[in-house]
């Protein structure tokens, strides 16, 4: 079980974060961490509190805004929200990843 | 990029709200692992279950922060902030070092600032306001067959204009002077003549009205206009709004002001603040009536080129020398032998640039002996300081710091340091900028103008030097701590010897090197107080005592020639009369003077010419009595009487080594000589006396009667022994009563006069003097700070020998001698550096060696004083060591 789990690649974080942020809405860092657990049914090795850096540089660059909220279980957290820069990051980095695997995909099989 | 910027600028934000962010990374992070706990629990897991669970899958929290931290600030620059406060509070903790190191830089670097202001001011951009000066280059006439530059003529520069295609302006100028009544006295002011494009090629507008048109530089006294400068304009026409059109006498001629240049222009001459400007074709006007502007054989213009955007100076150089080639070819009679030459500004050869220049080169190489004395003066103190915190260096090592780290903290305090330093060293070249001017007597009446210049260039490389010597001083202690064994440096730090080995090398020498350099400025001082000593003492060839000299200006006064002769004939009758007075004699120029003098193409009968060669010789316009009243014996013949007048034949008086070199040793009397084509009678021979300063060689020079060759601006000496107040009240009466309107110049002595010319040594004496005082000063400093150190860690070696019998005059002579020996081996490295280097100054020297025995003789007694006073100190303390207590330790 533990071996078929998978490193999650540097950058494809980012990519897994704004995806989060764009279908799912505002989230806490928790919140976000509990979805690509789900999504990924479990098979995303991810150290949860490696999300915060990645927070922060999402955040630096003007593709994502915070701002302190209240949870559903009335706790105080940090809310994570999608900008429209981070949207257009969002699609190109999609649209990237697409052509990428499909390349690596087309040069795994032919060989 | 814009993305790049964004980031940066919050990362910059984030290093100053470090607090807030920290607390909110906590309360995010805290309401994360609530949150997972949370979950936990009512997934079933127990309290401790689930708080294990949550941590376990967020990760190390503590590497996490760290992580986060990183990415949201800068981490260089928060380290780098760490150190700077550190190091702020290490050097508050020892203000006693702080302030010791602080000053030593400050006087280094501010010494160096203000040379590099002169440098800059006076050498490189001389000129304010004029555009594009690093293209232009100051243009000089040569002659075969003899040194020195000349100037050009008009005709010459007019042919080189049309004909070179490298340069894209010409510009004529020279200096000329004005006499402006303010009541009783004159006043010289100086002005410049120049060619109608001078204010277009140099790029300065005037203010008001317009420059030169084209044109307006040609005719003979055909367009009497002017423009005025800024601060003539504000004094004398009280800044008036409607000047233009008006008119100011000139030299006697009222001239039309058409323009008036801006605020802080002063002209293209180095030394002067030039008051007006006039077009070439007033030429005649400013020269005593010589029209020159059709005379190809009258040199008189010093000008300067400006390139064509990349030209090199040598293109235009070989472009110049081409044209001249050809002029030589063309007219043979006038320019034989005669060829152009570019020079840079800073080598100008006709104003002060040229002569300042190598004043200044030794100026530079003194503060750069300072500056480095300063640093090594400070790099011992690190050295101290780096050993007495070896303990804590040692804990830190031991800690885990690494050494890269430590190495960083060193270097921060040294910048530290050298930043304080500039900006003091900054506020010492400030005061510092005008003070050149203050060693530099005013010429002719006229104050020099010799600034300094602080502009951005100047800053960024005395910053640079301060830098880059702070940190080389500073890496000494950095590096030596970084070799610090953990095991060794815990051990007791009080067991050295006196004297011993190891680190002590690297202070001692510094403290070496400082000793040479303060020896090698001692003895230039030395020489030099004694060459101004020489100076004064020496005869110059004629008296300095008992003569008095003045200047009349009548050509300013509107005199024409008829009747200044009436009028200088009848005030030497007035003068001579006068009770005291010996003598009286008009001459065109009296020696030492900052003008110059004639100097004319000559030939000699019977002395055979070398081809290709035109032997020119300068000459003095003497009135009858003037070697008499000026004490310059004659040698044979007579001097001039009033019958040597217009009507009678032409003669001259030569002196020795004029006869000498055309006459080969037979006695000139009576032998011809001919003068820019005029042939006189040699009717005497004078002693050779010194002309222009005292550091020239016997060369040839003649005579010839003011009569004859007339200028009604003129010099009148007077021999007698009376006081100059006395005299110079008597003076002006006498002449208000030939003409109220016409006022002297200036009265002084010859001593004075000649005292003038001495101000490149005395400014030598002055840099080098106070210079040198500051270095002996810092050097025996160190000194004292290598010995007292080398007392305080050897106590326990001063105690034992006191233990076992050594008295007090023993630990003396043993502390003593070891500082000697340091200063020994300094004297004799700076006298091996001085044997080399003193010949610098031999532009200076009079009558003094380079080597003189007396100035390395003193310069070594007053090392020796100076290193004993700076010992004893340390010499005394370890006397006083308690030999119970430091064996105790």
């Amino acid at each position: 079980m533990r071996s078929s789990r998978t490193e999650v690649l540097q950058g494809t974080l980012d990519l897994l974060v704004l995806k989060t942020l764009d279908s799912m809405g505002p989230m806490h860092g928790f919140g976000i961490a509990a979805r690509i657990r789900q999504v990924s049914e479990d098979l995303l090795q991810l150290n949860q509190g490696t999300l915060y850096p990645a927070l922060l540089r999402l955040e630096q660059r003007g593709w994502i805004v915070s701002r302190w909220g209240v949870s559903e279980n009335n706790r105080r957290a940090k809310y994570y929200s999608l900008t429209r820069a981070g949207r257009k990051q969002l699609a190109e980095e999609a649209e990237s990843w697409d052509r990428m695997s499909a390349v690596i995909n087309r040069v795994l099989r032919t060989s | 990029m814009r993305e790049l910027c964004r980031v940066l600028i919050r990362r910059v934000a984030a290093v100053f709200h470090h607090r807030h962010l920290e607390d909110d990374l906590d309360a995010e992070l805290r309401s994360h692992l609530e949150m997972a706990v949370e979950l936990n629990l009512r997934k079933g897991m127990t309290a401790e279950d689930a708080r294990r669970e949550a941590l376990r899958a967020f990760g190390g929290v503590e590497q996490i922060k760290e992580a986060y931290r990183d990415q949201r600030g800068l981490p260089m620059m928060e380290t780098a902030l760490q150190d700077l406060r550190f190091g702020f509070r290490m050097l508050r903790r020892s203000p006693g070092f702080s302030t010791l190191a602080v000053l030593c830089l400050t006087l280094g670097i501010g010494a160096n600032a203000a040379v590099f202001s002169w440098i800059e001011g006076i050498l490189l951009r001389p000129y304010p306001l004029v555009t594009h000066q690093d293209r232009l280059l100051a243009v000089s006439g040569t002659n075969r067959g003899a040194s020195g530059s000349s100037d050009v003529s008009w005709p010459d520069f007019l042919d080189l204009q049309r004909s070179c295609t490298l340069i894209d302006a010409f510009i004529a100028e020279k200096i000329t002077g004005t006499t402006l009544s303010i009541g009783d006295r004159a006043q010289r002011v100086p002005g410049s003549i120049v060619s109608a494009n001078y204010f277009d090629a140099i790029g300065v507008h005037p203010i008001l009205g317009r420059g030169f048109e084209p044109g307006e530089d040609s005719g003979r006294n055909a367009h009497p206009v002017t423009v005025i400068s800024h601060q003539m304009w504000r004094e004398r026409f009280n800044g008036d709004p409607a000047i233009l059109g008006k008119t100011q006498i000139l030299n006697g001629l009222p001239h039309t002001i058409v323009g008036v240049a801006p605020e802080g222009f002063y002209g293209t001459f180095v030394g002067y603040a030039f008051q007006f400007w006039v077009p070439a074709s007033m030429q005649a006007q400013f020269d005593a009536g010589l029209y020159k502007l059709e005379d190809r054989g009258a040199r008189w213009i010093e000008g300067f080129v400006r390139l064509k955007p990349g030209v090199t100076p040598e293109q235009a150089q070989a472009e110049i020398s081409a044209v001249a080639k050809r002029l030589e070819t063309d007219y043979p009679e006038t320019n034989r032998g005669r060829g152009i030459r570019l020079f840079p500004l800073w080598q100008t050869p006709f104003n002060n640039a040229g002569a300042l220049l190598p004043t200044l080169g030794v100026a530079l190489g003194v503060v750069g002996a300072v500056l480095f004395i300063a640093c090594a003066n400070v790099g011992n103190l690190l050295l101290v300081r780096s050993f007495a915190r070896r303990h804590e260096m040692t804990v830190r090592l031991a800690i885990g710091a690494g050494r890269g780290r430590l190495v960083r903290q060193l270097l921060t305090e040294g910048l530290l340091l050298s930043a304080l330093a500039a900006a003091g060293g900054l506020v010492v070249a400030f005061w510092l900028r005008d003070a050149l001017v203050l060693l530099v007597p005013p010429r002719g009446g006229v104050a020099l103008r010799l600034p300094g210049e602080l502009d951005w260039r100047v800053l960024a490389l005395s910053a640079g030097v301060g830098l880059l010597s702070t940190l080389l001083f500073g890496l000494v202690p950095a590096i030596l701590t970084s070799n610090i064994d953990l095991a060794g440096a815990l051990r007791s730090q009080s067991g050295g010897v006196v004297g011993a080995r190891g680190r002590s090398w690297v202070r001692s020498s510094l403290v070496l090197v400082q000793m040479s350099l303060s020896f090698v400025l001692l003895v230039g001082a030395g020489l030099l107080i004694q060459s101004l000593q020489g100076i004064r003492s020496a005869r110059p060839g004629f008296s300095t005592q008992g003569v008095l000299t003045t200047s009349i200006d009548l050509f300013t006064a509107g005199y024409d020639a008829q009747r200044a002769k009436n009028f200088q004939d009848e005030l030497v009758d007035r003068v001579q009369a006068l009770a005291g007075v010996e003598s009286a004699a008009f001459s065109r120029m009296t020696p030492f003077s900052y003008r110059n003098y004639s100097s004319a193409p000559i030939a000699v009968e019977g002395y055979e010419t070398p081809p290709d060669q035109q032997p020119t010789a300068e000459y003095n316009e003497v009135g009858p009595g003037y070697l008499a009243t000026m004490g310059i014996p004659l040698l044979s013949g007579r001097e001039f009487t009033r019958s040597d007048n217009e009507t009678a034949r032409l003669v001259a008086v030569v002196n020795e080594p004029m006869a000498a070199e055309y006459w080969r040793g037979e006695d000139p009397v009576g032998k011809r000589l001919q003068v820019k084509g005029r042939w006189m009678q040699v009717v005497g021979v004078a002693r050779v006396s010194k002309y222009r300063n005292f550091l020239e060689t016997p060369k040839p020079f003649f005579y010839v009667p003011l009569r004859q060759n007339f200028s009604s601006q003129a010099g009148l000496n007077i021999r007698t022994p009376q006081s100059r107040g006395a005299m110079a009240s008597a003076l002006v009466r006498e002449i208000h009563a030939l003409d109220p309107g016409v006022a002297p110049q200036e009265i002084i002595t010859m001593r004075e006069q000649v005292d003038r010319s001495t101000s490149s040594q005395r400014i030598g004496v002055a840099l080098l003097g106070v210079f040198g005082g500051l270095a002996l000063l810092l050097a025996a400093i160190g000194l004292y700070g290598v010995m007292s150190y080398a007392v305080s860690q050897s106590t326990r070696e001063l105690g034992l020998r006191m233990a076992l019998g050594a008295r007090a005059s023993d630990l003396l002579r043993l502390v003593m001698s070891r500082g000697l020996a340091l200063t020994g081996g300094g004297v004799v490295l700076g006298a091996a550096a001085a044997l080399g280097s003193t010949r610098l100054l031999g532009y200076l020297l009079y009558n003094v060696s380079p080597r003189d025995p007396l100035a390395f003789g003193s310069a070594s007694v007053v090392m020796m004083i100076a290193s004993l006073a700076a010992c004893f100190l340390p010499a005394w303390r370890a006397t006083r060591t308690d030999p119970v207590r430091a064996l105790r330790h």
